[in-house]
């Protein structure tokens, strides 16, 4: 095992000029030894490049990659001693699965005893032991997948192992009960686990750590509850959460923050300056208020949408052409309906304000 | 345009892949099919485009029996899961081309309309495989809704693309559908975004259809468990029960304070839906305590997966909590938010709705 300092970018052609020219801006990230990490966003976000810039697939245009210390940026995968876990099913269907689970470790000559004690432990921690003996061939695509997932934690002495959207095959339903595996896998191994998928229930849930990316960047490295309550950037705010954060024009002065010439703030020391802000506030934290009230604006509802276990107000400020607001409600209080006035209270401690994008206060 | 299947069946050999059905689509509203892979939503679909011949039973359009009519001559717009265009045509072209198909008139001025409208209009001079899988769905819609055709079928449109696009995608659909006269058939696996698109729900299972009616009024009051198991997502905690005479009991040990009417067996199941779960402890709540699973965070809200002496339940709350596997919990529940099934599985009781 080991901690990986990440010092570089990855351009597509030789003397890249601008923004567009890179599959990964510069950056600069450690991953801590024994650390779950997920990198996450949509596709095109540079997640999977990265991810082989780490395993050795592919070299950095720029600056490397380090493990422990050591200068690893010419090593193949082998070199750096990485496991991999793909989307697909990687395994021999002509072995069993306990000789799919060994091959790794019988690969690096690693005495007989040892393998069957390794091989049982995470064949028990999979729930495959009741299937060790039974040709590959004949088994479904998820045990299948378990079994590479098995073929990738199998090894104690692995630099890393990197997954690249591992649960892609698995029946949703069972979705839950492999991501639970990989949880209780890691507290168990204490192996440093790299992981990459578009499917933000799996990164949030899998990780202690989920590095948020898009357009070749890394925007914000953080625990799941970090992304949730303070996005430091506004793609943050808006890819986390189902809606996102909603997002407001402010105007700062002297007297205090407004929105669409609605004073809904005191000035405060950290959003000084005669300035435009954007105000975030997450659906989940908007709510009715009183007319007139100190913090609220008033808007125009244009769509309330019965999600089952809440309600889905979707509101414009002002008269209904001004800036979009969606409220998550409990329905246990009075959901307002389509073109009624209502208030709504987006400033209060989860509130969050942004400049050119990134986190201010 | 008004759409009714009439004892509709569907066999292929000795399988059955449609029990007998009866439905008569809501006109110019948007009713999804809701169901697991496997339901039986594909194969309603093709019966109702007339791509198959039901086995049995008459598809009507507007009172007008058209069961034998092959899809060609019957007005219908389909979307699939794949991203179907011409490869060889532009974007424009690929819009464009129901409406040459028609001989229609401003033809031009019509595409970039609808263009507009799904956010394709700086790519129209472009081929579909320069576009992103996105843009790709958004040209197929496009080309359907170009179509305008009184049926429009779409099979889980928006399935192979990212959670974000998905949600955008699917906002705008809702719109687009609720200002057009097309009588919409959405299917989709998903619980949630039958509620996002409201409307009219039909549930299936296993090749049957088990309810229709209103999105909101289906989910709320689900007529058995089955119904109550295809819509729900995270799954309805079902729990062993039995009616004594004044209550209900969970477990032999845990009771709940329910009033039921005469049944004919008192084995029941308890229904709770994961959001009627919390962690803040309510007066007349049922307490259960428990171990964590897992907890599931998927941004909006966190899903945590208890094990407990009524079996494994699932509570969902809002927004990211942090639980390590094997804390100790306790989950609280208002005994007036339950759902009982009754020994055939039918609802017995349903929570009252404000």
């Amino acid at each position: 095992m080991a901690r990986i300092d990440l010092e570089l970018a990855h351009a597509y052609k030789p003397h890249p000029q601008r923004d567009e020219d890179y599959a990964l801006l510069p950056l600069k990230m450690t991953f801590n030894d024994g650390g779950a990490y997920a990198l996450l966003g949509p596709s095109g976000c540079g997640k999977t490049t990265l991810l082989n810039i780490v395993s050795g697939l592919v070299k950095p245009s720029q600056g490397g990659v380090k493990f422990d210390g050591a200068d690893v940026t010419g090593r193949t995968p082998q070199q750096r001693n990485i496991a991999q876990v793909f989307q697909f099913p990687v395994i021999y269907d002509t072995m069993t699965v306990a000789e799919n689970l060994a091959f790794p470790l019988r690969n690096r000559g690693v005495a007989a005893d040892k393998i069957k004690q390794r091989v049982g432990k995470i064949a028990e921690m999979l729930e495959l032991n009741g299937q060790l003996n039974m040709r590959s061939a004949g088994l479904a695509a998820d045990a299948k997948q378990k079994i590479s997932l098995g073929r990738g934690l199998v090894r104690e002495d692995v630099s890393a192992v990197l997954f690249d959207e591992p649960l892609t095959v698995i029946d949703p339903h069972l979705k839950w009960q492999l991501r639970r595996k990989l949880k209780q896998i890691h507290q168990e191994l204490k192996l440093t686990l790299i992981y990459v998928t578009h499917d933000q229930v799996e990164a949030l849930t899998f990780a202690e750590q989920v590095v948020v990316m898009t357009r070749g960047r890394a925007v914000q490295i953080g625990s799941a509850s970090a992304l949730f309550e303070k996005p430091q950037h506004t793609f943050v705010g808006h890819f986390i959460g189902s809606p996102g954060m909603n997002f407001l024009a402010a105007q700062v002065n002297a007297s205090g923050v407004s929105i669409a010439g609605k004073r809904v703030m005191e000035a405060n020391l950290k959003l000084n300056g005669d300035d435009a802000i954007t105000l975030g506030v997450r659906p989940e934290y908007v709510t009715l208020a009183a007319p007139e009230t100190f913090g609220a604006l008033p808007a125009t509802v244009t769509q309330a949408q019965d999600i089952g276990t809440y309600w889905l107000i979707t509101a414009h400020v002002g008269n209904g052409d001004g800036a979009l607001i969606r409220a998550r409600l409990n329905p246990e209080q009075n959901i307002p309906h389509v073109d009624e006035v209502v208030w709504l209270n987006i400033v209060g401690q989860h509130t969050c304000f942004y400049r050119n994008e990134e986190l201010i206060a | 345009m008004e759409l009714t299947l009439e004892r509709i069946e569907q066999r292929v050999g000795a399988n059955v892949h449609l029990y007998p059905l009866d439905l008569t689509l809501i006109p110019r509203a948007v009713t999804v099919l809701l169901g697991a892979t496997q339901a039986g939503k594909t194969t309603l679909m093709r019966v109702m485009a007339g791509l198959d011949k039901p086995s049995k039973g008459r598809v009507l359009t507007d009172g007008v029996d058209v069961t034998g009519k092959p899809v060609r001559e019957r007005n219908v717009a389909m979307v699939y899961q794949q991203f179907i265009n011409y490869p060889s045509m532009t974007v424009a072209d690929n819009i464009a081309s129901p409406l040459k198909l028609r001989k229609e008139k401003n033809i031009d001025a019509r595409v970039a309309e609808l263009a507009i409208k799904l956010h394709i209009d700086a790519f129209l001079r472009r081929l579909p495989a320069e576009l992103s899988g996105g843009q790709q769905q958004r040209v197929a819609l496009a080309r359907a809704l170009a179509k305008n055709a009184p049926l429009m079928l779409l099979d889980e449109p928006l399935v192979n693309l990212d959670y974000k696009l998905r949600e955008e995608l699917r906002d705008e659909l809702s719109q687009l559908f609720a200002i057009g006269e097309s009588t919409v058939v959405y299917a989709t696996t998903e619980p949630t975004e039958a509620l996002l698109l409201g409307g009219y729900t039909a549930v299936m299972d296993a090749g049957e259809l088990l309810q229709y009616g209103p999105t909101a009024e289906v989910f709320h009051r689900p007529k058995s468990i089955r119904v109550a198991r295809a819509f729900s997502d995270p799954p309805m905690n079902l729990i062993e029960a039995k009616a004594t005479q004044s209550d209900v009991m969970l477990n032999g040990s845990l009771s709940l304070a329910l009033s039921l009417p005469a049944l004919q067996s008192d084995m029941l199941t308890v229904g709770v839906r994961a959001g009627a779960l919390r962690v803040d402890r309510r007066e007349n709540d049922l307490a259960l305590a428990g171990k964590v699973e897992l907890a599931e965070i998927s941004g909006s809200d966190t899903f945590v997966h208890v094990h407990t002496q009524v079996g494994e339940l699932v509570a969902q709350l809002t927004g990211v909590h942090v639980f390590s596997l094997g804390e100790a919990i306790t989950l609280y529940l208002n005994p007036a938010q339950v759902y009982v099934f009754g020994a055939d599985g039918n609802l017995v009781v349903a929570p009252e709705r404000k």
